[in-house]
C-alpha cells in the first residue's frame, strides 16, 4: 500500500498530473484543482445529481468519489461530450431544443446522467426516464421539458 | 472533512490486516462512507480502498443458489438477469434504491454497511446526544421529530430505523453474509439496538464481507418488493415489505410464506408471526388482510411514527396478495 498525494486522471482523453490531499473529492479536483468548472457542486452529500460524471461509461456522483480512488480509470465531464469537430452532443441539442432548464445550474449533471440513461437503455417512455433520471433535481422544476428532451435525445440515438 | 490517509488494497487479506484497526475504514463504493465523513460521523484516520480487488464482483448462479460477489455494484445486480428471474424481490429493492449514479457506485458489501438515516445520528455538530455516535449520550431522536424512526425492535436507548432495501429482500429470501470462511445468517448479521446501539452487525475487526449467498427456491422465485415512501423514487422507504410465496399444487394452499420489513424496525425485520399464520391456509384476501395486523404485534410509536402501525399490515397484505394474484 502507498499513499497517493501524486496522483494521474485520465479527463476527456487527456492525462492531467496532479498532487491531491487524500481526502479531495474528483468534483473538487475538476473544480478547484483542474479548472473544469463545467460539473457542478450542488449539495456536496449525493443527494442532487449537479456533480455527474461518467467514469469508465458509467454515470456516477463526483461529490461521494475520491480523486485518488479514479486514478487509472477514465473520466467523462460534460466538457468532453462534444465530437472532435466541437458539434454538440445530440443530448446537449435536445436539451437546447427543448428549452429543458431554466437557470441552467442542474443541466450538466442532467445531461450526463442523460447520456447514460440513454445509454442504459432505460429511457424507453416518459415513466422510466423520470424514474431512472431521479437522481437529479431542478429545483427550476424544468421536468417536463428535461423528459421531453431526453425522450427526443433517445430516439435520435436509437 | 478532516483529512485521513488513502491506501489502495493490493489483496483481501492486505484490506483485512489493515481494518483490524477501528479506525481505519474500507472503502468501496464510498457513497456511505464518504457522506458520513463529510457529516462529521465517520473521522477515519486512513481508508483502505477496496474497490480495485479483482474477482469479488462476480454474480454466480447455479441450480442451488447465488453467489454475489461482496463488490457487485448495486446497479449490476439489478439488471442480472438471473436474479430477476429467480429472486425478484433482490433485483426490485435494488431499483427502486438510491439513484442510477449511486446504484453505479454502491457495491453489495457496502449496502449492508450502511448507515441509519436517523437525522440526529447524521448531524453532531447540532445533536451531541447519541448512543449510536457516542455510547452514553443519550438518544436526541426520543421527543423529538420521529417521523423516519424505528417501530419495531428500538430500545430505550435509540430509535433509529434501518434504513436500506436489499438487506429486506435478503433477510425474507434466508440470505447468508460471507465473511471469507465465516458464513453468518443475514439474521444474525444485523444486532439489535438494546444497551448498545453502537453495535449495529456481527463483524468483527479485520472480517470482511466477501460475498452474499442466497438459496434458490419456489418462494425466492415468485417473491416481491414493496416499497412505500414519501415521494415517488430516490427516496428511502416509509415503510416496505419484502414477500416470497410458494403454494401448493392446488395454486392456493399457501406452502411457504416469507415475509421481511424494512424502514421501519431498528433492523431488517422478519415477521415470522405473519407467517406462521397463513401457513397451510388457503390464500384469501380478508385472512391476508386479518393476518398482516400480527406484522405491528409489540409495535411501539414515537409521535410522529403512529402512522407505520397502520402502514405496516397494508403494505404487507398487498403484496402478499399481489403475489397471489389477488390485488
Amino acid at each position: 500500500m502507498s499513499d497517493k498525494n501524486n496522483i494521474h486522471l485520465d479527463i476527456n482523453g487527456r492525462d492531467h498530473a496532479v498532487a491531491l490531499e487524500a481526502r479531495v473529492t474528483l468534483l473538487d479536483a475538476l473544480r478547484d484543482h483542474l479548472g473544469l468548472t463545467g460539473t457542478k457542486k450542488g449539495c456536496d452529500q449525493g443527494q442532487c445529481g449537479a456533480c455527474t460524471v461518467h467514469v469508465d461509461g458509467q454515470r456516477v456522483l463526483a461529490c461521494l468519489t475520491l480523486a485518488a480512488q479514479v486514478e487509472g480509470r477514465s473520466i467523462t465531464t460534460i466538457e468532453g461530450l462534444a465530437g472532435a469537430d466541437g458539434d454538440v452532443h445530440p443530448v446537449q441539442s435536445a436539451f437546447l431544443e427543448h428549452d429543458a432548464f431554466q437557470c441552467g445550474y442542474c443541466t450538466p449533471g442532467q445531461i450526463m446522467s442523460a447520456v447514460a440513461c440513454i445509454k442504459e437503455g432505460h429511457a424507453g417512455s416518459d415513466e422510466e426516464i423520470r424514474e431512472y433520471m431521479s437522481g437529479n433535481l431542478c429545483r427550476c422544476g424544468a421536468y417536463p421539458h428535461i423528459v421531453a428532451a431526453v425522450r427526443e435525445a433517445a430516439e435520435v440515438t436509437a | 472533512m478532516k483529512d485521513f490517509a488513502y491506501l489502495r488494497a493490493g489483496s483481501v487479506d492486505e484490506a483485512r490486516r489493515a481494518s483490524t484497526d477501528p479506525a481505519v475504514m474500507l472503502l468501496a463504493g464510498g457513497t456511505t462512507l464518504l457522506d458520513l465523513v463529510k457529516c462529521g460521523v465517520a473521522e477515519p484516520s486512513a481508508v483502505v480502498d477496496i474497490s480495485h480487488l479483482e474477482g469479488l464482483d462476480a454474480v454466480r448462479v447455479n441450480d442451488h443458489e447465488v453467489s454475489i460477489g461482496a463488490l457487485a455494484k448495486m446497479s449490476q445486480v439489478a439488471d442480472n438477469e438471473a436474479i430477476k428471474a429467480s429472486y425478484p424481490a433482490v433485483s426490485e429493492a435494488l431499483w427502486q434504491a438510491a439513484s442510477a449514479q449511486l446504484r453505479n457506485m454502491a457495491t453489495i458489501g457496502g449496502n449492508l454497511m450502511q448507515r441509519t438515516r436517523c437525522v440526529y445520528f447524521r448531524d453532531p455538530a447540532t445533536f451531541p446526544a447519541c448512543n449510536k455516535r457516542t455510547p452514553g449520550s443519550g438518544c436526541a431522536a426520543i421527543g423529538g421529530v420521529t417521523r423516519g424512526h424505528a417501530i419495531l425492535g428500538a430500545s430505550t436507548a435509540c430509535i433509529a430505523a434501518y434504513p436500506g432495501d436489499l438487506a429486506i429482500a435478503l433477510l425474507a429470501l434466508d440470505a447468508v453474509v460471507c465473511l471469507g470462511d465465516r458464513r453468518v445468517p443475514i439474521g444474525e448479521f444485523f444486532l439489535l439496538p438494546g444497551d448498545t446501539p453502537d453495535r449495529e452487525h456481527s463483524l468483527m475487526p479485520g472480517e470482511m464481507i466477501t460475498a452474499v449467498t442466497i438459496p434458490a427456491s419456489p418462494a425466492a422465485k415468485r417473491s416481491t418488493y414493496l416499497k412505500v415512501r414519501d415521494r415517488q423514487s430516490y427516496e428511502f422507504a416509509a415503510a416496505s415489505a419484502a414477500v416470497g410465496l410458494e403454494f401448493e399444487e392446488d395454486g392456493r394452499t399457501i406452502r411457504d410464506i416469507r415475509i421481511a420489513l424494512g424502514g421501519v424496525a431498528a433492523k431488517p425485520w422478519r415477521a415470522g408471526n405473519v407467517e406462521a399464520a397463513l401457513k397451510g391456509k388457503a390464500l384469501d384476501a380478508e385472512m391476508v388482510r386479518r393476518a398482516s395486523l400480527l406484522a405491528v404485534e409489540g409495535a411501539i410509536a414515537h409521535g410522529d411514527n403512529r402512522c407505520k402501525i397502520d402502514l405496516v399490515p397494508r403494505i404487507v397484505a398487498r403484496a402478499i396478495l399481489t403475489l397471489g394474484g389477488q390485488a
